[in-house]
């Protein structure tokens, strides 16, 4: 126990493993198998029930919640009114495209250049690669601030311009760490292999290397993505109103309650609760839909990656 | 806690203290990677330079981002000791030594934003630290493969929700119309709005941080608590001890250095909360309870035009966070555990 790391390691390896419950532990009591399985249940009830109150609310008639006091648990007649009028075209629909946009440039982007310098730094004698490596590694130690960063955005010209939403978050040392790690634990034999019969490193990159990785790929793409999708802040410095994401329409008009512009929805100057939950609803799903889908890579591959250094 | 608003990490920390080429060398047993030829390192620079140039070519993009936007700015800290004026830029601004220090140390505001700071800090170090150890404990202690699984899933996933939704969300289940509200009238107590309420803010941060993050911590205690030889309780179940006794003697102990380790590192980053969390909700409650050091730095500076004396709260506030995640790192050697460099997000 003296190295967490190797904990780690030698834990995932017993993850799976474990399924049938060890002849030496005696079946616990009803009493506590009850109670455990109610603290589950008020668990999975406290992580979800949030979502599905937002959820509720969204498929509401402006009448039913007005009714209900604001608060809906289900929804009598569901209506997707709010949908609707948001899907109509206008502010949200535009905010919606934008943030698809900046989220698949931004990821496919940070991707390309964390996968570049972790295969880089792969090459133990490289010229100047400590160097290299301790300068990525250092930016996990301080945060220049917000203030000098703000004005090396403004100094480079980029404000309200997509690009001030990727480049300053282009990678992070964490995930150059994760995959840098995940391509040194591959089998260097190969490579060498093809180096001998002539490959140069940028074809082993590609054909060898990539193919074998696309696990780590998948989950460091996740997190980039989830960033990007979720990021307002940078948006909020930075852009004028004409380019906000998705995020940014919800900060204004959900949790500050602005009014929407005139072409979102004429009829309605504040937007009803049932719209504001409803973008929230629309931010949701992207997240719900592609976690399912990455969750199996998520115990494997970012742990075994990111501690075996 | 987190300082940096733009990066996601998870829980887990890489292990950067076995990055050195030299350890990694030793610990995988392996020769260094060389060139088909085998020449190494007595090569000159130039052949080495003209072996490694795709290398190094792959490498430039990353660097040079890493360069313009973490190096350069943190030069730019030098605007701490201007008089600053956007129209007057780096070169024109009159200097003025440390006298935006002294303004920072006699500013009201600073000291409220500090203590605000610590306040909630030190409420999700008390609340918030010992929820996953619980959570990874009760999921431990599932047979079933697929109910731990489910639950898993169910508890990781507000970790990928952004603090925007996260906010609306709350809004809607403990704002004035919310569940709780109602919840709390129905059984003849005070309602109260607990997104306005000043009192409760650092409570309220609490909360959403517990919500958002706490499954995602459980991931390091699982692998832990998995690691606990399995011998031992086999071991001690035949000696008569019950699971009481299991759990106190064998499961507590050996997750114990993990848990050390946690706290240390949390302890080193107790000067940040996270900003986009408050930037969001600081203006619900007003500035008395909602301004954190992160925040005193976004309103003063870049809203209010005070560039310098902001700027030199921000860069006390990063050398002095510095300066403790380097104590903790240092601390947690002294406890015989591998350093394990954090930036700060481990929550």
């Amino acid at each position: 126990m003296a190295n967490p790391s190797s904990t780690l390691v030698a834990g995932l390896g017993r993850l799976k493993s474990k399924d049938t419950r060890p002849i030496w532990m005696e079946k616990p009591k009803p009493a506590i198998q009850v109670s455990k399985a109610i603290a589950l249940v008020i668990i999975c009830f406290l992580a979800l029930y949030p979502l599905l109150a937002v959820l509720a609310t969204s498929l509401s008639s402006q009448s039913e919640i007005a009714n209900n006091n604001g608060l809906v648990l289900f929804p009598k007649e569901p209506t997707f009114a709010a949908y609707q009028t948001i899907f109509a075209g206008g502010v949200v629909t535009d905010a919606l495209i934008r943030s698809l946009l900046i989220t698949t440039v931004g990821t496919a982007l940070s991707l390309v250049v964390t996968v570049a310098m972790a295969y880089g730094l792969t090459r133990r004698d490289l010229v100047g690669g400590r160097f290299f490596l301790m300068t990525a590694l250092f930016t996990m130690l301080f945060s220049p601030g917000i203030i000098p960063s703000f004005l090396m955005v403004k100094e480079l010209g980029l404000l309200d311009s997509y690009a001030a939403l990727v480049l300053p978050t282009l990678m992070s040392a964490f995930n150059l760490v994760v995959v840098r790690s995940f391509f040194m634990n591959l089998p260097q034999e190969l490579f060498e292999a093809a180096k001998i019969d002539g490959a140069g490193d940028f074809r082993i990159l590609v054909q060898m290397v990539l193919p074998l990785s696309r696990g780590v790929l998948a989950v460091v793409g996740l997190f980039y993505a989830v960033g990007y999708w979720n990021a307002f802040f940078n948006a909020m410095l930075y852009l004028n109103d004409d380019k906000w994401p998705l995020s940014m329409i919800l900060r204004q008009y959900v949790l500050l309650g602005q009014p929407m512009g005139d072409s979102a929805v004429a009829e309605i100057a504040v937007p009803s609760q049932a719209i504001q939950m409803a973008v929230v609803v629309i931010s949701l799903i992207p997240i719900v839909i592609v976690f399912p889908f990455l969750q199996r890579y998520f115990t494997k591959g970012v742990l075994t990656g990111a501690i075996k250094g | 806690m987190s300082s940096n608003s733009q990066t996601l990490t998870p829980q887990a920390t890489p292990d950067v203290g076995g990055l050195a080429p030299v350890a990694e060398g030793r610990r995988r047993g392996r020769p260094p990677a060389e060139p088909a030829a085998g020449q190494g390192r007595k090569k000159s620079l130039m052949a080495r330079i003209r072996r490694d140039k795709v290398m190094l070519l792959l490498i430039a993009p990353g660097f040079l981002y890493f360069v313009v936007f973490h190096y350069v700015p943190l030069a730019g800290n030098i605007i701490a000791f201007l008089d600053y004026k956007p129209y007057l830029g780096f070169v024109d601004s009159v200097w003025v030594g440390l006298d935006n220090f002294a303004a920072m140390f006699q500013d009201g505001a600073f000291w409220e934003a500090l203590r605000n700071t610590l306040v909630i800090t030190g409420l999700q170090l008390a609340l918030f630290f010992p929820v996953p150890i619980c959570l990874a404990l009760l999921l431990n202690s599932i047979v079933s493969n697929r109910i731990r699984k489910f639950v898993q899933s169910v508890v990781y996933l507000p970790h990928f929700i952004g603090w925007v939704i996260i906010v609306a969300v709350f809004s809607e289940v403990l704002g004035a119309t919310g569940a709780v509200p109602h919840l709390l009238e129905s059984l003849g107590l005070q309602r109260f709005d607990a997104m306005t309420t000043p009192e409760f803010f650092p409570f309220l941060v609490t909360i959403q941080s517990i919500w958002k993050d706490a499954g995602w911590g459980t991931i390091i205690f699982l692998a832990a608590l998995m690691n606990v030889d399995q011998e031992l309780y086999e071991a001690a179940a035949v000696d008569g001890a019950n699971a009481r006794h299991r759990l106190w003697h064998i499961t507590l102990p050996g997750i114990m250095p993990v848990i050390i380790l946690l706290l240390i590192l949390n302890l080193g980053s107790i000067l940040s909360v996270g900003f986009e969390q408050i930037v969001l909700q600081r203006d619900n409650v007003g500035p008395g309870a909602g301004e954190v050091l992160d925040t005193y730095v976004y309103f003063h500076g870049i809203q209010d035009g005070q560039w310098g004396p902001a700027a030199a709260v921000g860069l006390v506030k990063g050398i002095v966070g510095l300066i403790l995640v380097l104590g903790a790192n240092k601390l947690a050697h002294l406890f015989g555990q591998e350093g394990v460099y954090s930036n700060g997000k481990s929550k």
